[in-house]
């Protein structure tokens, strides 16, 4: 799509904010609706408040063949024709937009709240009652024999609160509507003004089980923004920790899995050797979930010789104890019965929705941000797309294993191959007036940062997409026509993050 | 069979025997007065929650504001901030994790007689408000092979009416808060509640902002105070162990 409507940006790239086009709503909308048709997907959509009572709407549009970022925008005030009809993808990104900045998308079938908080025009103005989370009209199926099953948000397990409303006929799952919010603690409102000494602080806990992801968005961004080159050394180092946070996460998913079947060996081991995975990073930079260890300009600890003797054996060692515990799953036929043909989610549904990560490889759709839009060390190293073709349950915890198999891989051939050099390089401010979207592959799929930058270089506007935004409604498609009691296996297939949604 | 042969014994021997952590650990800090320049706040205008105070040179941190980033101790030339692989670091009072030069007063245990209602059986519910999954996970690590909580009577349970008390982490955001009270008030009497990581006892990172309430106290009593930016799986397990008294 290389015309003046859009820029074509690469991963990571820097532009002037005034150099992406602004163009009129209708071919705003058109460019959007024609390009997902495509196959491009919306990495983000949001709004930023231009002038007196306007605002500018921005799209990224990610083609993932090119490898390349599509950013445009168009000005709006308070309502605008809604994308979401003709292009389901959008949904979620205008309820948000509408919940922000109260500017209504015209004709949407579907708006409802987000993150239950008042709207951000609110805060100078008459200050409202907040809205109660969960307090919305749910979708409701009529019938005698149709009930309603309301769960959370506090759950039965530890785990973070969110709120499922099911729509059943007996056992039979016709509806599920997720609604969230519950942990919303507005951390893109606080990175306005920033970076400040709380920035990083925010990036780590944005979803605390993907520091790593989440701060290596982050920092690429800020590096980017300021001209920053990151050393070699430290890039590997990025990747290590990137995959060690993913390998911690797949394999204890694959427990977690095994648990809520009920099949306690792979339960045991893998709670176990999800453990020793955030172990390493521990090994790495004290804490086991790798704060501190990716900063801005490079990395807060360097690993020596011996760190990287102990961290191979390590490795080793948990990628044969994960070999048993995974190796049993798929030899059990009465495990394979349990993850075979649940929750199952068509190709056709997964690109329409706009799915990410694991749960869109499990539909056979081969994207991957490390080999579609590679930054640091994913420019030099390529992580082969791992993929399984029938969406269901088993196929997100196959894929799970076939890249736990990968991310070892990955990490002994960067240990073999460390460069020499600092770990670490000044970050100077951000420069003013700049726009970048930063994109890595999380361990749940694409987590996508924007910053933009104001006249004296804070921002003026931040944007994090994490992947559970897009993929909560595949959870949630994934349910219909199951029974409610495989509800836990299907939500543990996708184990999307409560707080990354939420922020 | 032959599966569980090799993943093997895997229980630590905790609290029996010293625990092993790692070498970049980063634990209970200590603060030497005596090293603090005079002239020199770089380290209280750094950090990034306001952990660290200095009144006419005398220096202290609050443990419940403390990420454990050890920026501090890093920038600082005089060595006055040493943070050390203690991973011992629950209070039961919050102004007990404010350190001037002082050591940490380990946690007490609980009263006779609530240790004796809860001493060998211990249920409690897990509510996260705000928390991020990294304290989350931490405390559900504790149920896994490796600490085994089952074996010092300790359990979590699926609803607050079975328990007998809360394990709260995050921030407590305000589209948490209802449900945080509720969820308290479902614990029948006498009950203890817990706040786990610097979120739930001072708001953490997100101290200040207008969507959470700055922990847990605010909202609910606390028996038991457990800093961390998540603790250490130890160091909570170290705190529950002591208000049982089954550490001393």
């Amino acid at each position: 799509m290389p015309t003046s409507n859009s820029i074509p940006l690469y991963n990571c790239q820097t532009v002037d904010t005034e150099q992406i086009p602004l163009i009129g709503i209708n071919e705003f909308g058109r460019i959007v609706i024609e390009g997902v048709k495509a196959g491009k997907r919306i990495a983000s959509y949001f709004a930023v408040p231009a002038g007196a009572k306007g605002f500018r709407l921005f799209a990224v549009l990610a083609d993932d063949n090119a490898g390349l970022l599509f950013v445009l925008s168009t000005e709006v005030s308070e309502k605008y024709p809604s994308l979401t009809p003709y292009c389901p993808q959008a949904h979620l990104f205008e309820r948000e937009i509408a919940e922000q900045w109260s500017i209504t998308p015209q004709g949407h079938p579907w708006l409802k709240p987000v993150r239950f908080h008042n709207s951000y025009i609110a805060d100078n103005a008459s200050q409202k009652e907040p809205p109660m989370p969960s307090v919305m009209d749910f979708f409701k199926v009529e019938g005698d024999e149709i009930h309603d099953v309301a769960v959370g948000p506090v759950h039965a397990g530890i785990i973070e609160p969110g709120h499922f409303r099911f729509q059943c006929f007996g056992e039979h799952v016709l509806n599920l509507e997720i609604s969230l919010g519950y942990q919303h603690r507005g951390i893109e409102r606080a990175m306005i003004g920033g970076p400040d000494k709380r920035s990083i602080n925010y990036m780590q806990t944005a979803a605390g089980d993907t520091t790593t992801g989440h701060t290596t968005a982050y920092c690429q961004l800020m590096e980017s923004l300021s001209g920053c080159t990151v050393s070699p050394r430290a890039q590997t180092l990025r990747g290590i920790a990137m995959e060690l946070e993913r390998l911690a996460n797949h394999s204890g998913d694959l427990g977690a899995l095994a648990g809520d079947i009920g099949y306690l060996p792979t339960s045991s081991f893998c709670g176990r050797i999800r453990g020793d995975f955030l172990n390493m990073t521990a090994l790495i930079c004290g804490s086991r979930f790798g704060r501190g260890l990716v900063e801005p300009g490079g990395t807060g600890f360097d690993m020596g010789p011996q760190d990287c003797d102990i961290l191979t054996g390590k490795l080793t060692g948990a990628l044969k104890d994960v070999n048993v515990a995974a190796k049993l799953l798929w030899n059990t036929s009465s495990v394979l019965a349990r993850l075979e043909e649940t929750g199952a989610v068509k190709p056709e549904l997964c690109r329409e929705l706009g799915l990410v990560g694991v749960a869109a490889r499990a539909c056979g759709i081969e994207i991957d941000n490390r080999y579609n839009f590679p930054a640091g060390i994913y420019r030099f190293a390529q992580v082969p797309i791992s993929s399984w073709h029938t969406g269901d349950v088993f196929a997100r915890a196959y894929v799970r294993w076939l890249e736990i198999q990968r991310s070892v891989e990955f990490i002994r051939s960067q240990i073999e191959n460390m460069p020499q050099g600092k770990i670490s390089a000044r970050v100077k401010p951000p420069l003013p007036g700049k726009f970048c979207v930063s994109m890595v592959e999380g361990w749940r799929g694409e987590i996508c940062h924007v910053g933009m930058t104001a006249p004296d270089g804070r921002f003026s506007h931040y944007k994090i997409v994490d992947p559970s935004f897009h993929n909560w409604t595949g959870l949630a498609m994934a349910l219909r026509d199951q029974q409610i009691s495989d509800f836990p296996l299907c939500n543990k297939s996708f184990n999307l993050s409560y707080c990354g949604y939420d922020l | 069979m032959l599966a569980r042969l090799q993943q093997g014994h895997r229980t630590i021997k905790f609290p029996d025997e010293k625990p092993e952590l790692p070498r970049r650990f980063r634990g209970r800090p200590t603060v030497d007065c005596a090293k603090c320049a005079s002239n020199c706040r770089m380290c209280v205008d750094n950090c990034p929650t306001d952990a660290l105070k200095k009144d006419n040179n005398a220096l202290s941190i609050d443990l419940g504001r403390c990420l454990f980033c050890a920026k501090c101790e890093i920038e600082c030339s005089n060595g006055a901030i040493n943070f050390s692989r203690e991973h011992r670091l629950a209070a039961r009072e919050r102004q007990d994790l404010i350190l001037g030069g002082e050591e940490l007063k380990p946690a007490e245990a609980l009263d006779e007689r609530t240790r004796k209602l809860f001493g060998r059986s211990l249920k409690l519910r897990q509510v996260s408000a705000g928390g991020c999954n990294g304290c989350e996970a931490d405390t559900n690590v504790l149920s896994t092979v490796v600490y085994d909580l089952g074996r010092f009577g300790i359990q979590f349970v699926a609803s607050p009416r079975h328990a007998d008390g809360l394990l709260i982490t995050g921030p407590v955001t305000e589209n948490m808060k209802l449900a945080l009270e509720k969820t308290y008030d479902a614990v029948p009497d006498p009950k203890i509640t817990i706040a786990v990581g610097a979120c739930a006892i001072s708001g953490g990172p997100y101290a200040g902002l207008p969507q959470v309430h700055n922990g847990a106290d605010k909202i609910v009593p606390v028996d038991l105070y457990v800093p961390g930016c998540p603790p250490h799986p130890l160091t909570i397990l170290d705190g529950l162990l002591r208000l049982l008294g089954k550490i001393k």
